[in-house]
């Protein structure tokens, strides 16, 4: 019993961090059917703010506000420098923008902080371990299953009763019909940005959490990971992400208890071969999503 | 109210809208009639700046509106509805109706009494109003992208189309709605293809053929022509 109330646990706190950056990449997909390659970076910048505050003796959670703050800043960045100025143009020019976003992002943590890994403050909470329905675990896995729980509660609420949130809905299945009702569209482009910035950057508090530190590459698994739970649960779909994200934590925490120690270090390529394996059956991902709809 | 001043539209090289000229005074309902490709939906699409205009001018209420964006015309008090009748379809008939008056955030009172007129208007969107958009038939859909344009309140409403695909007892009923529209006060420009029954409603009608204007008049005396048909064409001229 203990055993399933601990693997509970742990997919549920992995798969909120999951579902988190998931929808992140994926509530701007929605809408632009453009995939911002430079998503890992807000998770990275984050971390930065976080590890450059440090010795500022600020309360931690000033110093986390400030750093879902730069995330949400640098997602409204993206926009203005990857996106708007060649979002009507062509694809292969914005996954190339923002390919390139991505790296100058990566280019100036090295070369402005250092390559090596930099420690980021984390509260003491984070580091003890409470007793839980007889099950001993790390706090943070508590906390993060609380963040994500409200994160994506809050979520919900504005996607389904803010005229924002239906304005970016709309968008998300038909752009230009949003446009001819007044929905102005380079407002709900950065909204969905700035919306994108703080689920990535409340996952980096939560991911960073788990690592103790930052380095100028630390977003590249977290696009990974959000990029392959919204294929797995549709790309098309919010609920679709975060099905996917909690999917992809249930076959990842799965395979580390049933996998022999020998075996555990090709995790991945077991996780992976799952992934192939429900596409093949879903091509489209889980949830289909809506159907159509053209970009800009 | 609306004045179009030799509108050019073009797709790529090729021009859809040669040069075209027309008016709409202030609650008149003015149908565009014309064959497929005559250039009826581009001419609308650039009325609300949805397709570039390569030349010419359009003026709103006597303001040079060229240019503008799709969501500013809208701001301007000029909505239209696409021949594609786009209903959110996961949205919600409310919700749906809710985005129709996203112009208008802070008019809270006005925004609530012509939803219940629209819905008075049209019982069937109240009756399904919880429902998906895209559970309702092709006439429901109509009726529901055309009470979502009223939601912002328009000077101007450009409908496409509007009785593509429907069956006739849905159709009659429709154009006594947009009948009932103009009688509140609302000026209309009707694309159709169904020309007998635009004609009964207009004031005044043009024909478009091949990007051009082949003639223009009052509703009465375009319906009375017994070469109608090959005007369309390009015989009877």
């Amino acid at each position: 019993m203990t055993t399933v109330i601990q693997f509970l646990i742990d997919v549920l706190s992995l798969g909120g961090a999951y579902a988190l950056m998931a929808l992140g990449l994926v509530i701007v997909y929605g809408i632009l059917r453009l995939v911002n390659f430079a998503y890992g970076e807000l998770i990275m910048i984050a971390g930065y703010v976080l590890y450059l505050m440090s010795g500022s003796g600020l309360p931690w959670l000033v110093m986390a506000f400030m750093g879902v703050l730069a995330a949400i800043a640098t997602g409204i960045a993206t926009d203005y420098i990857a996106f708007r100025p060649v979002r009507a143009k062509s694809v292969t020019a914005v996954l190339i923008t923002s390919f390139a976003f991505s790296t100058l992002l990566q280019n100036a943590a090295l070369l402005l902080v250092s390559p090596r890994p930099r420690p980021i403050p984390l509260p003491d909470l984070f580091s003890t371990t409470v007793e839980f329905l007889g099950v001993v675990t790390p706090a943070r896995n508590l906390i993060t299953i609380l963040a994500a729980f409200i994160l994506l509660s809050l979520f919900l609420f504005v996607m389904r009763y803010t005229i924002i949130g239906l304005a970016m809905r709309a968008a998300a299945t038909n752009f230009r019909m949003a446009r001819m009702l007044g929905v102005p569209a380079n407002l709900v482009i950065s909204s969905a940005f700035a919306i994108s910035g703080l689920l990535a950057g409340v996952a980096s508090l939560l991911w960073l959490g788990r690592i103790g530190s930052v380095v100028p590459g630390v977003g590249l698994e977290p696009l990974l990971i959000a990029f392959i739970a919204t294929v797995l649960g549709g790309m098309r779909s919010l609920e679709g992400a975060v099905l996917g994200g909690f999917l992809l934590a249930f076959i990842d925490t799965g395979l580390n208890y049933l996998l022999p120690q020998d075996l555990l270090k090709f995790r991945d390529a077991f996780t992976f071969s799952f992934v192939i394996l429900v596409l093949l059956w879903r091509p489209q991902g889980l949830i289909k999503g809506p159907a159509s709809g053209d970009r800009t | 109210m609306l004045e179009v001043i030799d509108l050019e539209v073009r797709y790529g090289s090729i021009a859809a809208v040669k040069g075209i000229r027309f008016s709409v005074a202030p609650g008149a309902l003015a149908t565009l009639l014309g064959a497929n490709g005559a250039g009826k939906s581009s001419t609308l699409l650039a009325i609300a700046g949805a397709l570039p205009v390569a030349k010419g001018k359009i003026l709103f209420d006597g303001v040079d509106v060229t240019g503008k964006k799709p969501e500013q015309m809208v701001q301007a008090g000029l909505a239209m509805v696409p021949e594609t009748r786009d209903v959110f379809p996961d949205l919600t008939v409310d919700e749906n109706l809710r985005l129709g008056a996203y112009t208008r955030l802070r008019d809270k009172s006005g925004v609530a009494s012509d939803r219940e007129r629209l819905f008075a208007l049209f019982p069937r969107l109240q009756e399904r109003k919880e429902q998906a958009a895209g559970t309702l038939s092709g006439g429901e859909q109509q009726m529901l992208v055309i009470a979502r344009a009223m939601m912002a309140r328009p000077k101007v409403l450009l409908l496409d189309e509007p009785s593509l695909g429907l069956a006739p007892v849905v159709v009659d009923q429709l154009f006594a709605m947009i009948a009932e529209l103009k009688a509140l006060g609302t000026t209309i420009l009707l694309v159709e293809q169904n020309a007998t029954k635009a004609l009964q409603v207009a004031d005044s009608a043009f024909v478009l053929r091949q990007g051009k204007i082949a003639t223009e008049g009052r509703a009465s005396d375009i319906a009375a022509r017994q070469d109608l048909n090959a005007l369309y064409l390009g015989g009877g001229m």
